[in-house]
């Protein structure tokens, strides 16, 4: 119970539906803001006594369980180790893989527990040989499905997600009033919550010692500088500060961050269209499918919030790529190209409203070939006078 | 039925304190007002004073109420440092409460207090010798040492007449937090005092009365700035129209304490070289046979703190391999009511400071678990934990380091 309105209604509805229902706060930071800062959805004092008076209000006993040394190592520091590694990660998914749906899991079920219910917007369902599968919720704008991608099989069959069906958000607003929960207002979190103030990069800067380096085109022309390139995304366009225009007299964007010779390189909008991404690290949400090798069509989400796009999916070995024997990613091509994709992303592949499986994106090809141009305008480039494959 | 065995958080209240609360609140009168009620009202508080003051063997003006135990120390500390100053050095034990460890780190923050931390045995004793060195390091920039007479989590008795004797010796005022061992074990200001005590803190809810009020003893040597101004009651120490009910209540409870049935003081005379009441003597018998039986339901459970010179009421554990958080859970399913160390914001678990503070790891520190005994405690309830026990540590061995980093 984050002290949020989801999770309070969820619990609710599982009280109701005649579970022996215990309230659990995870604590996952040592330093708790205090009551002057206020409420962030989740992870501050005030909002751990929220979820207490909701579990109160239901007549359920409620704990706090701490998971600080896990979040630190398994959420915080991967945050921090993926973007110095020039990937875009996602915490909340995180968390949901390693604490929620594992630690607090493992925890809960040599505790005495059957499964963990969450006030997560997701369903779940099973089929005819009574395998658990994983489905989007009925509120659509409010599906969470994405960042539940990351559950095994296993996982799944411990999961309760009693939100799953309800409509609208607004539902389960006027359900936590008229069940008499403070929270039934409380606003919506959206903030990485280990983030107190939302300055992303602010946080990131203190951590990832920043080091000016090198802004380059596709072809490795340099452009200019920057002060460190883990404070770009794919995508950006604003701060780049690069003097001259493009030969073009196109905007440019961020279209690769590399942490390793900490550079960042920049092209125009239409490179960013990402044709193919691949990942090794997938995982299935429930059962396997029968033949993943076999070519299968599919949608793929690439953010919690993107629309999923028609793609055709399969495992194909990489092993003339790699040297190693046996080893497999899944590669997903959409039917049209994706905008803003960044390794370290998630990929979450559905099909019909069900999950079928994620990967982590570790490869991406982008849909415009590189035309090595010359960077007239900039003074005699020496660094890195190669051309440079993009995002290979 | 609920086993309650957490009396050091707090411990139910006396039905006789009960009843004297509900009749004093219905008493109209100001204690300071000058007409016949407020006469009545400031009999009735003075009263109460005197009774209070006899269970601490101190005089009735040297008793300052407050609004908690916390208060008092909060007062113990920061009015005497004020009222030291230019003196910055504060000597302080580590594994104080932080009532204490709170109060000095924020004059060090604010007020720029220099800190100095004296430490702890693995028992959970303070260091004379090094407290001694620390006091020798120039003694005239010290401020106060401040020292807990009984440990709250571990039961360990401080050798606070120790403290204070050294202290004394450079005219240093002590301060001593009692508010674990009042009501627990003897707390004599008056020999305190000749020892070189200056100030006591208690808390009357820790002893059967209510929550909301507190006393400093103050000696009549001793100056403090107080930390609340107003109307200039009780001395002008602490300001506020004094809560007559509370101490009337508070005065019941600690009449109990001086009571020849309880008794850590009033037998004191007698049986100080036993060093127990009768009361004592029983709570003493069930906190052994806590650990006895502790011993044989779950061998590989540490006892903390001093073995034998601790808290007659307290029996403290580690058990390893668990989480304290899963053993209470487990024991609170049981309907047995413990605790894992002192309670502490919203709920949010940390590893124990004082098992930190006496030499022990992080992961040591954090299968703790706290057995606290009053009053009310009888052989039936330390049976019942001991029943329940074996099934609770079962399964929070299985739940194991689970919320940990696995291979640590």
């Amino acid at each position: 119970m984050s002290g949020g309105v989801d999770s309070a209604v969820a619990a609710a509805r599982a009280v109701e539906a005649g579970h022996e229902v215990v309230g659990v706060h995870l604590a996952l930071n040592r330093m708790p803001g205090t009551l002057r800062t206020g409420s962030r959805g989740c992870c501050t004092v005030e909002d751990s006594m929220d979820a207490q008076r909701a579990a109160n209000i239901m007549g359920i006993p409620y704990y706090v369980w701490d998971f600080s040394e896990r979040f630190k190592l398994d959420v915080v520091d991967d945050f921090i180790a993926e973007y110095a590694a020039g990937r875009t990660p996602n915490p909340c998914m995180r968390c949901n893989e390693k604490i929620k749906f594992a630690a607090l899991l493992e925890k809960a079920m040599a505790l005495g527990f059957d499964a963990v219910c969450t006030g997560h917007y997701a369903s779940i369902v099973t089929d005819a040989d009574g395998n658990k599968q994983l489905h989007r919720a009925a509120a659509w704008a409010k599906d969470q499905s994405y960042v539940l991608g990351v559950l095994t099989a296993d996982q799944i069959s411990h999961c309760m997600f009693p939100l799953g069906a309800t409509p609208t958000k607004a539902e389960v607003r006027a359900e936590a009033a008229e069940r008499g929960f403070s929270v039934a207002n409380k606003p919506d979190s959206y903030d990485i919550c280990f983030i107190p103030d939302g300055d992303t990069k602010g946080w990131l800067g203190e951590r990832v010692a920043p080091a000016t380096g090198d802004i380059l085109d596709r072809a490795g022309n340099t452009l200019g500088q920057h002060d460190g390139a883990v404070a770009f995304t794919v995508g950006q366009r604003k701060g780049l500060s690069i003097g001259t225009p493009a030969a073009d007299g196109k905007p440019r964007f961020v279209l690769e961050v590399r942490p390793i010779t900490n550079t960042v390189v920049v092209g125009p909008k239409e490179a960013l269209a990402i044709k193919e991404i691949a990942g090794n690290k997938y995982t299935w949400a429930g059962l396997a499918p029968e033949h993943p090798e076999v070519e299968f069509d599919c949608h793929v989400q690439i953010r919690a919030h993107a629309d999923p796009v028609p793609a055709v999916a399969q495992v194909v070995s990489t092993t003339s790529v790699t040297g190693i024997e046996g080893t497999l990613e899944l590669r997903i091509i959409p039917n049209e190209p994706l905008a803003g994709v960044a390794p370290g992303q998630t990929a979450v592949v559905y099909v019909g409203t069900r999950v079928l499986g994620q990967c982590t994106i570790d490869r991406t090809v982008s849909a415009v070939p590189v035309s090595v141009t010359t960077a007239s305008t900039t003074p005699a480039s020496t660094a890195s006078a190669s051309p440079v494959p993009v995002n290979a | 039925m609920v086993v309650y065995l957490d009396h050091a958080a707090t411990t139910p209240m006396l039905p006789t304190a009960i009843a004297a609360y509900a009749e004093a609140m219905g008493v109209v009168g100001n204690p300071a007002s000058v007409h016949s009620q407020g006469q009545n009202a400031k009999r009735m508080l003075e009263e109460s004073r005197e009774i209070v003051a006899a269970s601490l063997g101190c005089d009735p003006i040297e008793v300052v109420f407050t609004g908690s135990g916390t208060e008092a120390i909060n007062l113990g500390i920061k009015g005497v440092y004020w009222a030291r100053a230019p003196r910055q050095r504060i000597l302080v034990p580590g594994g104080e409460h932080h009532a204490t460890l709170d109060t000095v780190e924020w004059l060090a923050q604010h007020e720029g207090a220099v800190v100095e931390w004296i430490p702890l045995d693995e028992q959970g004793r303070i260091d004379l010798a090094a407290l001694a060195a620390a006091i020798a390091r120039d003694p005239l920039d010290i401020a106060l040492v401040s020292v807990i007479m009984a440990n709250n989590e571990v039961g360990t008795i401080q050798p606070v007449a120790e403290v204070a004797a050294l202290a004394a010796a450079h005219g240093i005022p002590v301060h001593v937090d009692a508010v674990a061992a009042y009501g627990y074990i003897p707390v004599d200001f008056r020999a305190l005092a000749t020892a070189g005590v200056s100030a006591l803190s208690v808390s009357a809810h820790k002893v059967g009365g209510p929550v909301g009020i507190g006393a400093l003893v103050l000696g009549r040597k001793t100056t403090v700035e107080p930390l609340i101004h107003g109307g200039g009651q009780q001395r002008k120490v602490r300001s506020g129209t004094q809560d007559v009910a509370a101490a009337v209540s508070f005065a019941v409870a600690a009449s109990v304490i001086s009571s020849e049935e309880m008794a850590p003081n009033q037998l004191a005379t007698q049986q100080q070289e036993e060093g127990h009441g009768l009361e004592t003597a029983r709570l003493a018998a069930l906190r052994d046979r806590v650990i006895a039986g502790v011993a044989r339901v779950a061998p590989s459970a540490v006892l903390n703190g001093d073995p034998a010179s601790r808290l007659p009421g307290n029996a403290h554990f580690s058990f390893p391999g668990c989480e304290g958080d899963s053993l209470l859970f487990a024991l609170d399913v049981a309907g047995v009511s413990v605790s894992t160390g002192s309670a502490c914001q919203a709920g949010v678990p940390e590893p124990s400071h004082v098992l930190r503070a006496m030499g022990r790891s992080e992961s040591e520190s954090r299968g703790a678990l706290r057995i606290t005994l009053g009053h009310t405690s009888t052989e039936a309830d330390v049976d019942a934990l001991l029943a329940a026990l074996p099934a609770a540590h079962a399964l929070a061995l299985a739940a194991g380091m689970a919320d940990r980093v696995p291979g640590r």
